[in-house]
């Protein structure tokens, strides 16, 4: 390991109260932040140091901890997750920066993800998306037939895992410069369209995904490709085309 | 108090048949009529929601995360067991159960681990027909691997993220009966208390966590599926928000808590770097079928490496100690966690640790075998009978890449090594806890119509979990346990009607929660949440961690006393009582964790014997394996609340008994 040191740097962090009140970039000192430090843990280091000072620490998303919850987001320096790819804010670690940097912390900006306190935002409009038939309708009753009576050749297993593995984190349509959706509901709709257990269901399935996603307020989505690059789980455009073609396929039905 | 486990007389593989037969049931055109709250969204929490909607009860449903996408559960990494025998290796109900009670060190139930080894398939079943893409073979089938403590290939699982596949199949069939309104969800709530009512579990107090309002809402039964413990250690491989509030909670309302003692130390995690760490991260299980485990058989060399002046690559073959290879010939590498956590600590503290922390603490997880092994196999596979060294290399790394990339992935990011190219640092972690709140074979707590699944119950086990368990576990008693054991519970409430949530017991609930918050938010105290986490870590580390003696325990119980004095005297919390106050929220759990941690020395303390993840020290053979005491210790130990004072609570003997399985000393040689 590239031994650990210690730096000091600068934050200018977004602080707002509330849902309903103006908020504004806010300056911050942080000495002795170990490079060995992931970027959460440094501000954990930042709140330590508020609540000693008695002042209120910033608020922010975060559960796992290991870029697989998809809780944590940060807007940081311009890069939704900051400056690395395919990884999430948790797992961004300090030794990204050098003594004396100057960091940007804002929130996901997007209409269909209102913000709740300083960095932490709304992104319950996926669950809704999700809700409106991001599912096979099979009962859950535990008298299905045996797993391997589906035989599911490798390569589309793998294509649907691939598409499954979206964290749901929303960096996509947070680095979206219309705010477009389509890379989250093109990795659900794909991982289904792939499977033959998805496949009943795959018209309505488009369908209602992507009228729920248009009524939550996500923008179009115009190609310019942002989303892939800033995906942490490297979910890929192919899924969007994927779900083109399957709302294609079902308009015409 | 009497404990009744409610287990089924008769032959042990018909026990959940016959019960299920006998099991009272509420008619589909009733079940509207009844609610059900369900604390907790994942596997345990999202099954149980998802499948009581589906039979038509009103659900409602909750977490404290954004969705319920998000629970604890997504991380798991490795996988799930089921006894399909797929791969024709002699794979059996039986053999699962066989193993599962041995891994638990002969002190889980037996009824309810064979009910669990039963209903094993159907999960796989079923979650392959949600559209889980688990890993699959050239012919399309599904692909299995092992896991530690087992001699058969039973693990199913989806690259390293079999709980984030699991977890969102689950979730799916929630959103599913959120859609169509059986299920409503409430993220962003946090449980704070369960309400009462004539002895009965009639609701719960929750906040919501945006707008800080607290809430009643009444049910005819209450669901506990909040999940585990560990993070009363602070650094464990949990996520942040785990807590054990809703257990903790219940257990003050009357709920037995079972084994609190009986925590997992998982032998594979990235070694602590720096005092400011958060939490540690696991390296899955299923990697140990491929990495081989070592520490330099000279301590010069051990020290060298932890000064920076030899690396691991340059220490010849006959100079690495493969520990567990040598300890353990039949199992090697794969022995059951327990066993692989203590053998690293024993090299450790003899010494041997390669990494350069405080501590010393830390061992290697090599690949350089197994990439030679199947960097050939692949070779030849292709045809290739004459492959070069580079080639072989080459081929070695796409194949563990392809099995394992996004762990090796993972551990780049965090420690900024390459482990294609020198072994991984690993060293134990807490991970997971197998006490938790006493249940029956209902999955009923001792307060009626409260019951618990996953892992915040105690019930399926033992003194130690093997890997790919957990889930099982979790998806078995939402999907198939729950839905007929609580039916059974609601058979009598048809007639119950709406419930208020006037009644003076939400009333003073409801004031029970708010007169705490209050008292958090005046105290003015100077030291934060997390100042008082850590020093509570720490004690249970040091002194109720991997190895635990009795002196150290009686210490641990005083200083746990003692912090939580000054845990209530000193802590300031900032931040006003509605709005979103994520300190807030952490003394809340804070306040809970400290009183278990007393709790947990306390039963460390009483059980005089070592088993699984209870190792005291003072019984051990004279190989440094563990002693267990069947005569005088083969009971489940239950604690019954006795008011403010931890010390005071009173012990309960679940008495186990095993009429399937030959009691033997576990050994793995
Ligand atoms: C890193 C890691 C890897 C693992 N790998 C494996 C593996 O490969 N195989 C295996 O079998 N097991 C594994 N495990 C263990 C397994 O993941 C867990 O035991 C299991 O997922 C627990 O599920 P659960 O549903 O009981 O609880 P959780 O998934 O922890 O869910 C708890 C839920 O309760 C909610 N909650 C908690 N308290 C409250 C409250 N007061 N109010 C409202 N909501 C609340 C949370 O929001 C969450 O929804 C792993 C664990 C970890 C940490
Ligand atoms: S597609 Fe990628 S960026 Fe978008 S939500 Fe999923 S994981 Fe996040
Ligand atoms: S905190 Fe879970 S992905 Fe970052």
């Amino acid at each position: 390991m590239s031994a650990a040191k210690n730096i000091n740097i600068n934050l200018k962090i977004w602080r707002q109260k509330n849902a309903n009140s103006k908020g504004s970039m806010e300056t911050y000192k942080l000495d002795n932040v170990s490079t060995a430090s992931s970027f959460l843990e440094m501000l954990d280091q930042l709140n330590e140091q508020l609540i000693n000072e008695k002042k209120e620490p910033v608020a922010f998303d975060h559960d796992c901890r290991e870029g697989i919850c998809g809780m944590c987001s940060l807007y940081i320096n311009g890069r939704a997750h900051g400056p690395d790819t395919g990884i999430t804010t948790c797992q961004l670690h300090m030794r990204m920066f050098k003594d004396g940097d100057t960091i940007y912390i804002e929130p996901w900006r997007s209409k269909a993800f209102p913000v709740i306190k300083d960095l932490v935002v709304d992104r319950s409009a996926f669950d809704r998306i999700q809700q409106a038939g991001g599912f096979v309708s099979v009962n859950t009753s535990g008298n299905t037939i045996d797993a391997n009576s589906i035989p599911v050749p490798k390569v589309d297993a793998d294509k649907a895992f691939e598409a499954a593995a979206c964290i749901g984190c929303g960096a996509c349509v947070a680095t979206c410069k219309n705010g477009s959706a389509m890379l989250f509901v093109g990795a659900k709709v794909s991982q289904y369209a792939l499977l033959p257990q998805g496949k009943v269901e795959a018209t309505q399935r488009v369908l209602n995904m992507v009228r729920q996603m248009d009524e939550e307020g996500f923008g179009n989505c115009t190609n310019t490709g942002a989303c892939e690059i800033e995906c942490p789980k490297g979910i890929s455009l192919e899924n969007i085309a994927r779900m083109n073609r399957e709302y294609l396929k079902a308009s015409l039905k | 108090m009497k404990l009744d486990s409610k287990i089924p007389a008769g032959p042990l593989k018909d026990k959940w048949t016959n019960h299920k037969n006998h099991l009272k049931l509420v008619a589909p055109n009733n079940r509207p009529k009844i609610d059900i709250i369900v604390v907790g969204t994942g596997l345990a929490g999202a099954s149980a929601a998802a499948s009581l909607g589906e039979m038509g009860y009103n659900v409602k449903a909750f977490c404290f995360q954004d969705s319920p996408r998000r629970a604890h559960s997504i991380a798991a990494q490795g996988g799930i067991n089921a006894a399909k025998n797929y791969q024709n290796d002699g794979d059996s109900v039986y053999r699962l159960f066989y193993d599962t009670i041995k891994g638990g060190d002969y002190r889980a139930r037996e009824a309810n681990v064979h009910r669990l080894a039963e209903v094993s398939g159907n999960i796989i079943d079923q979650c392959v027909a949600q559209g889980v893409p688990f890993a699959r073979e050239y012919g399309g089938m599904l692909d299995n691997r092992s896991f530690g403590g087992t001699q058969v290939q039973r693990t199913f699982y989806a690259a390293g993220q079999t709980g984030q596949q699991l977890l969102l199949g689950a979730y799916s069939a929630l959103s599913r009966q959120i859609g169509l309104g059986r299920v409503q969800m409430y993220n962003r709530h946090e449980m704070l208390e369960l309400v009462k009512v004539d002895g009965k579990a009639r609701g719960i107090i929750a906040r919501n966590l945006i707008t800080g309002e607290i809430e009643r809402h009444s049910a005819h039964a209450v669901v506990i599926a909040s999940g585990g413990y560990g993070n009363v250690y602070f650094l464990s491989t949990n996520a942040m928000g785990s807590n054990v509030t809703a257990g903790w909670k219940i257990h003050k309302q009357g709920a037995l808590f079972a084994n609190p003692c009986y925590v997992q130390i998982h032998p594979t995690c990235i070694p602590v770097h720096g005092t400011n760490q958060s939490k540690l991260t696991l390296m899955s299980e299923s990697l140990r079928n491929s990495g081989r485990i070592w520490v330099p058989k000279k301590k010069e060399d051990a020290e060298a490496i932890r000064a920076g002046k030899l690396k691991p690559t340059q220490i010849a073959e006959e100079d690495r100690d493969y520990y567990l290879e040598r300890r353990y010939p039949a199992f090697g590498n794969l022995v059951p966690r327990d066993v692989a956590s203590r053998a690293a600590k024993e090299r450790c503290d003899a010494g041997y640790g390669i990494e350069a922390n405080d501590t010393n603490e830390g061992v290697y997880l090599d690949f350089s075998t197994e990439i030679q092994t199947k960097g050939r196999q692949t070779a030849y596979a292709k045809g290739n009978h004459n492959p070069t060294a580079e080639e072989i290399t080459a081929l070695g790394k796409q194949w563990l890449e392809e099995k394992y990339g996004n762990l090796f992935t993972m551990y780049q990011k965090i420690t900024d090594e390459n482990p294609y190219e020198t072994p991984m640092k690993i060293y134990p972690a807490v991970h997971y806890t197998m006490g938790g709140v006493w249940v029956d074979y209902n999955l009923q707590s001792t307060i009626p119509g409260c019951f618990v699944a996953g892992e915040a119950n105690f019930s399926d086990h033992g003194a130690n979990r093997l890997g790919a368990s957990a889930l099982m576990q979790g998806l078995a008693d939402g999907y198939f346990v729950l839905p007929y054991t609580i039916s059974n519970y609601l058979a009598d409430e048809i007639r119950t009607g709406k419930i208020s949530t006037e009644s003076p017991e939400f009333v003073e609930a409801e004031s029970r929660v708010k007169d705490s918050i209050s008292k958090f938010l005046n105290n003015n105290g100077t030291k934060s949440v997390d100042y008082f986490h850590k020093k509570l870590g720490n004690i249970m580390w040091n002194k109720v961690g991997m190895g635990r003696n009795e002196k150290g325990l009686t210490e641990a119980v005083a200083e746990i006393a003692q912090l939580k004095e000054d845990f209530y005297k000193d802590v300031y919390v900032p931040g006003s009582a509605d709005e979103l106050n994520p300190e807030l929220e952490k003394a809340l759990r804070v306040a809970d964790f400290i009183e278990l941690g007393q709790l947990m020395a306390m039963d460390a303390l009483q059980r005089k014997e070592s088993c699984g993840g209870h190792f005291r020290e003072e019984y051990q053979d004279a190989e440094g394996e563990t002693l267990r005491d069947d005569e005088n210790f083969k009971f489940v130990g239950a604690w019954e609340y006795k008011g403010d004072d931890i010390s005071k609570e009173e012990l309960h003997k679940e008495e186990l008994k095993y009429e399937e399985i030959k009691i033997a000393a576990r050994n793995y040689k």
